[in-house]
């Protein structure tokens, strides 16, 4: 395998990984499984394009991106928490919502090229470094702040009543905290990642699409567990690497399908089975007593 | 300190499954009253707590602690006054968390939390010291999970979680059902122990007559969601476990078959 074939998976690991990152935050942390992601991916995808079209510096635009994340992921908390509505649902209207609204931010497009538009990457490259260099440098960065961040904010005296609220939320709230709003919280940062994840892959392939959200939540969910699988870490911050890890794993199990000339179309049955895989894995280590 | 009002509750009102689990419970508790609540299944007893602690919100009535209305706040907003153990030795702490981080959370129990680092020196001190008073070796599985303990263990953690920001009231609902009963005296003990020391105004219910006798200086009785029998004082410290059952039998008026089930149930437990 040639060396650009590794810096694909790397580049794509990372940026993605930002995304795993996000849904691990409600997936495992706050133990809500969230389908906002699939439409948040996008948002963050078009408002950064839209942004950059418009001659905003991707930088803001990247920003904003965050921010209608964010905003995203506490409309869905809003439906949950205080329309009572569950988990599932909420986050499939906020998603179903989200791709009226995504093709209302292109302007009515089905995408928006990038192409000869300044983005992180050109920046980047501005100073002197390749495309590629640029790419991986952009999403190893992000990746290594967000970690810093994350780990540093799950210790919190705020991060502990998060992690409480989703492991224990009759607990925590005997303990005096408003669960709900716990609930909101997180769900906005992780949307917030997931925009994040959607406007630098967007910069990263020069063009955002309406439909690049779709099948996210698998992808996601398929790196949190071969993190968690193939690492076993369970403390702070070995397990935000781990997941990390699983994603440019999931990358490279994708990249060497295509390798192997399967078509593009299958790889979504390939995800599926993946998660499933991964997802049976843990029993098949526990029935060949390779954990305790 | 705590005053209850012609406190109501009823589940499903209006359906066919309705259910009157509280009639109309008045009740003065002192400050530094150690109060034991028994009563049969479906008496009223959790219900009571829960409308305490704000988990659920009666129909009617009202909830005075220190001389204000606590009725309709929610419960997260009590917590700074009240804490409590649940039965399930499971409810009270968070496995996936370790000890420090469980105790850190109890610490603030009520109180704004912030984006400051939640564990520092001086409260790992602080844990050290009063988890070396349960005499179980916890105070050198600080970074344990919570999940790893027994139990026992765990109901030992919940109770000191409960203390550790000394509360205006205590709420105990059968804290001690779900251990076995070596466990369960030795958590007892130091329930009892965390009371006195800290002086604190203490609601407990438990099925085990012996308990309820033995322990604080009131007993009530409740019954179909009523207050049946109320004994301090001189009365409280005379009674005994075939007595209170006799006055069980005559206060309620149950069927004699109900009264079998029950005080066999009873006399097994304690
Ligand atoms: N959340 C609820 N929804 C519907 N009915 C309830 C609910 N909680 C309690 N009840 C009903 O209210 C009545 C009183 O229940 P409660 O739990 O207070 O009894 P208890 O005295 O604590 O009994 P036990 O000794 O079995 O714990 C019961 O008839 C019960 O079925
Ligand atoms: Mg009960």
């Amino acid at each position: 395998m040639s060396l650009s074939f590794w810096l694909g998976i790397l580049q794509q690991g990372f940026f993605f990984g930002i995304m795993v990152l996000g849904i691990y935050l409600t997936f495992r942390v706050l133990d809500y499984a969230d389908l906002t992601v699939e439409g948040s991916f996008t948002l963050g995808a078009a408002v950064v394009s839209q942004a950059i079209v418009n001659g905003y510096n991707p930088l803001i635009g990247t920003l904003m991106a965050i921010l209608a994340g964010a905003i995203a992921g506490t409309v869905t908390g809003l439906f949950h928490t205080k329309l009572k509505i569950t988990p599932l649902l909420s986050g499939i209207l906020t998603m179903t919502a989200l791709y009226s609204i995504n093709l209302r931010v292109m302007g009515g497009k089905a995408n928006i090229s990038l192409l000869r538009q300044d983005t992180l990457i050109t920046y980047l490259q501005s100073w002197g470094l390749s495309k590629d260099a640029a790419s991986l440098a952009l999403g190893l960065f992000t990746i290594t702040l967000l970690i810093f961040l994350l780990n540093y904010f799950l210790k919190t005296e705020i991060g502990l009543a998060l992690r409480a609220t989703g492991d224990n939320e009759q607990m925590i709230k005997s303990l005096g905290v408003n669960t709900d709003t716990a609930k909101i919280f997180g769900l906005a940062i992780s949307n917030a990642l997931v925009a994040l994840a959607g406007a630098e892959v967007a910069q990263f392939n020069n063009f955002a699409d309406v439909n690049m959200g779709i099948g996210m939540i698998v992808v996601g969910l398929a790196s949190v567990i071969i993190g968690e699988v193939l690492y076993g870490l369970e403390n702070f911050p070995g397990i935000l690497i781990s997941v990390v890890l699983g994603s440019v794993v999931y990358r490279l199990v994708i990249g060497v399908v295509l390798l192997f000339g399967l078509p593009a179309t299958d790889l979504r049955l390939v995800s599926s089975l993946l998660v499933v895989l991964a997802l049976a894995s843990p029993r098949i280590k526990s029935r060949l007593k390779l954990t305790a | 300190m705590l005053i209850i009002k012609n406190l109501n509750k009823t589940f499903f009102p209006g359906e066919v499954n309705e259910k009157k689990a509280l009639c109309n419970i008045n009740y003065h508790f002192f400050k530094g009253d150690f109060v034991t609540i028994i009563g049969g299944n479906g008496a009223g007893k959790s219900t009571l707590l829960n409308c305490i602690a704000g988990v659920y919100i009666p129909d009617t009535g009202s909830v005075l602690l220190d001389d204000e209305d606590i009725t309709n706040i929610p419960e997260y907003k009590r917590a700074g006054k009240i804490a409590r153990v649940f039965q399930d030795p499971l409810k009270g702490t968070a496995a996936s968390m370790t000890l420090e981080e469980n105790l850190v959370m109890a610490l603030k129990r009520g109180q704004k939390r912030s984006l400051r680092k939640a564990i520092k020196e001086k409260e790992v001190k602080l844990f050290r010291e009063r988890l070396a008073v349960l005499g179980l070796g916890l105070e050198n599985r600080l970074k344990d999970k919570v999940g790893l303990l027994s139990g026992g263990q765990r109901q030992a953690l919940t109770l000191l979680m409960a203390t550790l920001q000394k509360p205006d009231l205590l709420l105990l609902d059968e804290h001690t059902a779900a251990l076995d009963p070596q466990t369960a005296n030795k958590v007892m003990q130091l329930t009892d122990w965390l009371v006195q020391e800290f002086k604190l105004t203490t609601l407990m219910v438990t099925h085990n007559l012996e308990q309820a006798i033995k322990y604080g200086n009131k007993i009530i009785m409740m019954d179909r969601g009523s207050i049946i029998l109320d004994l301090n004082g001189k009365e409280k410290k005379e009674i005994t476990v075939t007595k209170l059952m006799e006055r069980f039998a005559r206060c309620s008026g149950n069927s004699i078959t109900n009264d079998r089930m029950l005080l066999s149930k009873w006399a097994n437990v304690s």
